[in-house]
């Protein structure tokens, strides 16, 4: 539904993307992991019609999406950020009433229609006892819930994620997948950007690696994330990571001390 | 839906719908009463129900005795007409131009002075009384010096590329130097006539504000009034962040620029019709954010209502406390600094974040 060809983008000199091809789906739970400074955030900006690639396009239902107007790309994808601080405090109801104005008019206020639609989001969501609370009252986590509600809202079938899990502690980092996992076994289609492999081997069924501008891996997360390929993208010791074998999961091992070599 | 909040048992709240534009029924009819209370009182007070006597009487509904009527035309339509009028749309224009400027700043201390309109309007108000005494080429000069301020520090933003940042950088230079220029005007200036006139004038004042006059500025005013406070949504969704707002379908940039033109085109007329009125921009907003929620659609009407109830209230200070009338800027000004303080104490709580 979602497809990059051949993106180019670059600031000045400096080559940011070179060449990326990457296509989203209804129905997939995409991740897309990259060590700071791959183009993670430029490539999200680009599929979301936000700026413009140097060279190569993205495609919308097969049209360039820069065809479209952006109330329609508005309500076929949807841009999820980080649970940020608003600088004024909107109840979490007004921050996800938002997400209607693509379908309604820059001049009027909100309609019935619109406030039984956000409603019926935030029950969807589970936090219709937060809606009259002031967005930057509750937590990192109901923020990050509050704003994909909004997406829902808008009723796009695509979202564009930039690390959900950032800032969330393990619980709520845990829920916020199931979340993520649910929505997608319902039809949306998901591309998140992460820091942790972990979300990757719990979360996703598809893994995207941009390393240097370029797409260096994508396909299932058991082959695309083995104890090699991780520590080659952060640069780390492989040595220091190890695979369970069953769930696929990657831990590391602190760093061996000075001491210890002498000890023996 | 998985939940990410531990409460399992999730009532629904009690359904509170927002109400799009119940607001501004209600503020209109207190801006009503407001001007009929200024009307009024002053020097020689009348009963509220005499003013709406009178009107009645000019529109032909009701009988007056005809020396009665031209006193009270004298007084209410010659003399306190005029001002109430101007109050109105000084008080309102500044008010929304603030509370726009908040959202689109993304700053909940900015004013409608940010980009340095009133610095440069308050430049061409002095050197139109400096080149001539006339009225309407003081008023010229304020219009165009406030939107020149505007433009060189839009124009600084530009060469640094259009950042926000950068917007406010340009203004607070495009500021300085209009500040500049009217220090020098000043200096320049006849001290015996010229310079009390223009130093009177930038304290503030209605008094010299004439029917004729707000009859050629009341159009654009309203309309800049009108644009601003029908921007809710759109503000709600600028105040979230740029990349965001694209995304819902926001064209930020025209918005912002419509913003900014809108409110310099307002700021800089009220400088034509009352010279530099300071604290209406900035307060007024944070008053009704607490009445109404930070959300623009019923935050902007309101804003606009209270500014005007706000300053006829300033204005029935300045002309009755004294023999001799106070420039509205200073009582502003007084009135302002108690009423910030409570507001802060009220809202500083949502700011900690």
């Amino acid at each position: 539904m979602l497809q990059a060809r051949q993106l180019h983008f670059h600031y000045g000199r400096k080559i940011i993307l070179a060449g990326v091809d990457l296509d989203l789906a209804p129905g997939e739970l995409v991740c897309l992991l990259g060590s700071n400074g791959a183009g993670k955030s430029t490539l999200l900006r680009l599929l979301l019609g936000l700026i413009k690639p140097s060279v190569g396009e993205v495609l919308l239902a097969g049209r360039p999406i820069g065809a479209f107007t952006r109330r329609a790309v508005a309500t076929q994808i949807a841009y999820v950020p980080q649970g940020h601080a608003a600088p004024f405090p909107y109840t979490v109801r007004e921050v996800v009433l938002l997400g209607r104005l693509p379908s309604g008019s820059l001049f009027r206020a909100p309609g019935a229609e619109d406030h039984a639609h956000v409603t019926e989001v935030l029950a969807r969501m589970g936090i219709s006892r937060l809606a009259d609370r002031p967005y930057t009252e509750v937590s990192g986590g109901e923020r990050q819930l509050a704003l994909i509600a909004r997406a829902l809202a808008q009723g796009a079938r695509l979202l564009i994620m930039d690390e959900p899990g950032n800032g969330l502690d393990f619980g709520h980092q845990l829920r916020l997948l199931d979340c993520l996992l649910e929505l997608s076994e319902a039809g949306f289609g998901i591309l998140m950007t992460t820091h942790n492999p972990a979300h990757v081997v719990m979360g996703s069924n598809r893994v995207v690696v941009l390393e240097n501008g370029a797409i260096t891996a994508d396909g299932a997360a058991a082959q695309v994330l083995t104890p090699a390929a991780v520590a080659a993208l952060y640069r780390i010791d492989p040595e220091r990571l190890t695979q369970d074998p069953l769930s696929g999961t990657i831990s590391v091992r602190a760093k061996p001390r000075m001491n210890d070599a002498h000890a023996h | 839906m998985p939940r990410l909040t531990r409460s399992s048992a999730e009532a629904l709240p009690p359904p509170r719908p927002l109400p799009g534009f119940s607001w501004p029924g209600p503020l209109l009819l207190m801006v009503a009463a407001a001007m009929l209370l200024a009307l009024a009182y002053g020097r020689y007070p009348l009963a509220p129900s005499e003013v709406v006597q009178y009107f009645l009487a000019a529109g032909g509904f009701a009988e007056m005795e005809p020396e009665r009527q031209a006193l009270l035309h004298n007084l209410i339509v010659d003399i306190r007409l005029p001002r109430v009028l101007a109050a109105v749309l000084v008080g309102a224009g500044l008010a929304v131009s603030g509370a726009a400027f908040q959202s689109v700043f993304r700053n909940p201390l900015v004013s409608p002075g940010l980009l340095g309109v009133l610095a440069g309007a308050a430049a061409g108000a002095a050197l139109g009384m400096l080149l001539s005494g006339n009225w309407w080429v003081m008023q010229l000069a304020a219009f165009a010096m406030g939107v020149a301020a505007v433009g060189v520090g839009v124009g600084i933003a530009a060469l640094f590329g259009h950042s926000l940042v950068m917007l406010v950088l340009g203004g607070i230079i495009s500021g300085s130097l209009f500040t500049a220029i009217l220090s020098l005007i000043k200096y320049l200036a006849d001290p015996y006539n010229q310079l009390p006139a223009i130093v009177y004038w930038l304290m503030g004042s209605l008094a010299m504000a004439e029917l004729g006059d707000i009859g050629r500025l009341a159009v654009p005013m309203l309309v800049g009034i009108v644009f601003l406070a029908s921007l809710g949504r759109a503000l709600d969704a600028l105040a979230m962040g740029d990349d965001e707002a694209r995304a819902l379908g926001v064209p930020v940039t025209a918005v912002r620029y419509g913003v900014i033109a809108a409110a310099t085109l307002v700021s800089a007329l009220t400088v034509s019709l009352s010279g530099i009125i300071g604290w209406v921009g900035l307060l007024v907003p944070h008053v009704a954010r607490l009445l109404t929620g930070p959300g623009n659609v019923r935050l902007l009407p309101a804003s606009a209502c209270l500014g005007a109830i706000f300053l006829l209230l300033a204005d029935g200070i300045a002309r009755n406390l004294s023999e001799t009338e106070i420039p509205i800027g200073i009582v502003t000004e007084l009135l302002g600094i108690p009423a910030f303080l409570l507001v802060l104490h009220r809202a500083r709580r949502s700011w900690v974040t």
